[in-house]
């Protein structure tokens, strides 16, 4: 009986060969790792890419799916919806978040850049690894309400997907992890370091005297919160923003409970924040100008707010205007058109 | 790696030997005398109620407050079971077990590779340990297609107990508890101790250990839930409560 068995695994084996190796002579001829390195200046990832080591077929893969609504409920939503390239994969112009079916969720759609240096995810910062994040949007009911499985079973339904997941990781099964780790290696590319501040950094470019009037306030008033390179620090902090009774978003203390959260939130990325309007949680400021109006005479002043929000206090207007000339030099035109991110159905 | 080695020949080899590796692993597995040495255990569990083995969707059964409810669903997970010998020494398996009352398959649990000895104490983890809550994506029992994942507050839940119950003022006089949370102030992250009447496990025999898991016991002591007033739990609000009324639903049926 062992012996019979082992038999017929060896036939099977067999069969297998010759079915797999057709196929082994395709990835041959997926291309090289693509190129990513780590900005000079920048500190090591949080996101370790050994456990997921991009290749060619897996960034495609993750591209695809990107851009693809077949992760949503209703073929309407792709993740592109709300993570638009031009506005650095944030939703310019929009306070609120559309999901499927109109429906409004209850915060601002975050950036997407840079994102293998984020400890956590979410602007209450509820998401603690880059894998895992996908599953938050996919999930929720105002933006793509699906379930992980239903979206599976569409994607091994889809012959396209089947070859890619293939190439990708070698492996017939589509798995929840292939898709998340997939889409890690793509949107874990999205690096934002390209600004005409980093090629004054890096001595390439010059700064206009407004510009430098405005980054030496910065390093005066802004960097305890914003500092450079990834212009955050990733903490939570209440910067004295009132809840909004509507939305009654009171931040992280609706995942720890604890008192000392209210009004918290993830200090965002300064990166682009030009062309992403509007700002904050629940995007409450249209511009630049009236988030610096709020430092100066808008502050909530309860226990729990931020200590550093004083420092932005009594700017004049010329500052104001200097510092939002600064900010302008954090836009990286080469990331809002690098080719590589751009929907692979658009030619 | 493989695919980008050009060397057909290299390139065949290897995946010939993997396939011979996979063959014998099968065959193993059928076979279980091959397997490492030591003893198996089989751990199976039964969901009660009470004293009446739980039946999903059709009993109806009652609290201590005489409020009357169906059970649609029970699922818990159990990990790093712990047996302990007479003279002190630990043996761990660090495996995740997700029991789900609707697959009977997930009510036995396998333990291989035991030393042999008697066992005095069987102890494990309710729920899921901090570290595999921060780690990224998992697979098997743990994979968050398994719906036992919180999405927006990373973590996964390691007991969820849902049904209907005439007096809950949900939509649909549903009630559901999703306990889960690993952080402090809202851990409920739970061990189970029991004692063992000194369990011989051994090569030579196969070991049993039944084990009665009341889902009443998710309803009282030392809380006694009121389905008027707390219908659904699905975050850190009460799950403590909650978590420590199931902690002691376990108790030894058999050990054979």
């Amino acid at each position: 009986m062992k012996n019979a068995l082992a038999i017929f695994c060896f036939l099977v084996s067999i069969l297998l060969l010759t079915s797999i190796s057709g196929d082994l002579v395709h990835f041959q001829t997926v291309k090289n790792e693509p190129t990513f390195k780590i900005p000079n200046g920048f500190p090591k990832p949080v996101y370790d890419f050994k456990n997921n080591k991009p290749t060619e077929a897996g960034f495609q893969l993750g591209r695809k799916l990107f851009h693809d609504p077949i992760l949503s409920l209703d073929s309407s939503t792709s993740c592109s919806s709300c993570h638009q390239q031009f506005s650095a994969f944030g939703h310019v112009d929009h306070s609120l978040s559309h999901g499927i079916e109109s429906r409004i969720g209850k915060r601002n759609v975050p950036t997407i850049q840079n994102v293998i240096w984020q400890p956590h995810f979410m602007w209450d910062g509820g998401v603690n690894h880059l894998d895992l994040f996908p599953i938050a949007p996919i999930t929720n009911p105002v933006e793509m309400g699906e379930s992980l499985e239903h979206v599976l079973l569409k994607l091994k339904r889809s012959k396209e997907y089947s070859a890619r997941f293939k190439a990708a990781f070698h492996h017939e099964s589509i798995t929840s992890e292939r898709m998340l780790k997939a889409i890690s290696q793509f949107i874990g590319q999205m690096i934002s370091a390209d600004s005409r501040y980093d090629g004054y950094v890096a001595g390439k470019d010059s700064l206009t005297q407004q510009e430098l009037a405005g980054l030496t306030l910065f390093q005066n008033r802004c960097v305890s919160c914003h500092p450079p390179p990834l212009f955050t620090d990733y903490s939570f902090r209440n910067i004295g923003l009132r809840m909004d009774t509507a939305l009654k978003d009171s931040g992280r203390v609706g995942l720890t409970g604890l008192k000392s959260d209210f009004m918290k939130f993830k200090v965002p990325t300064l990166r682009n924040i030009e062309i992403t309007p509007p700002y904050m949680h629940d995007g409450r400021f249209r511009t630049l100008q009236q988030t610096l109006e709020h430092y100066g005479k808008g502050v909530f002043f309860t226990n729990s707010v931020d200590p550093e929000v004083k420092r932005l206090a009594g700017l004049t207007r010329n500052e104001r205007a200097d510092l939002i000339a600064f900010l302008r030099t954090l836009t990286d035109q080469n990331f809002l058109k690098d080719r590589r991110f751009r929907d692979p159905a658009w030619k | 790696m493989i695919w980008r080695l050009n060397n057909g020949i290299l390139y065949h080899g290897i995946l010939w030997i993997g396939i011979a590796i996979l063959c014998g692993a099968v065959s193993f597995n059928r076979f279980p005398e091959n397997q490492n040495k030591g003893g198996r255990l089989t751990i199976k569990i039964e969901n009660y109620v009470d004293s009446q083995p739980l039946l999903l969707d059709s009993a109806t059964y009652q609290n201590e407050l005489s409020q009357a409810f169906i059970i649609s669903k029970f699922k818990y997970y159990v990990s790093a079971i712990h047996l302990k010998r007479s003279d002190g020494k630990v043996f761990v398996s660090d495996q995740f077990h997700l029991v789900n009352e609707e697959d009977s398959e997930s009510k036995q649990l396998l333990l291989n590779g035991i030393p042999e000895a008697s066992y005095s104490e069987l102890s494990f983890t309710l729920g899921v340990d901090s570290l595999h809550n921060c780690s990224g994506l998992q697979s098997g029992d743990l994979d968050p297609v398994k719906g036992m994942f919180w999405a927006w507050n990373t973590g996964y839940v390691f007991l969820k107990l849902e049904g209907t119950a005439p007096e809950s003022k949900s939509p649909g006089h549903v009630f559901e508890y999703h306990i889960g949370g690993f952080r402090q102030p809202s851990n409920c992250i739970r061990t189970v101790h029991l004692s063992l009447q000194d369990l011989k496990i051994g090569s030579a025999k196969q070991a049993t250990i039944s084990l009665k898991a009341d889902a009443a016991e998710v309803l009282k002591t030392p809380t006694s839930l009121d389905f008027s007033k707390l219908s659904s739990v699905v975050d850190f609000h009460n799950a403590i409560t909650v978590a420590d009324n199931y902690m002691d639903m376990f108790s030894i049926l058999k050990e054979e």
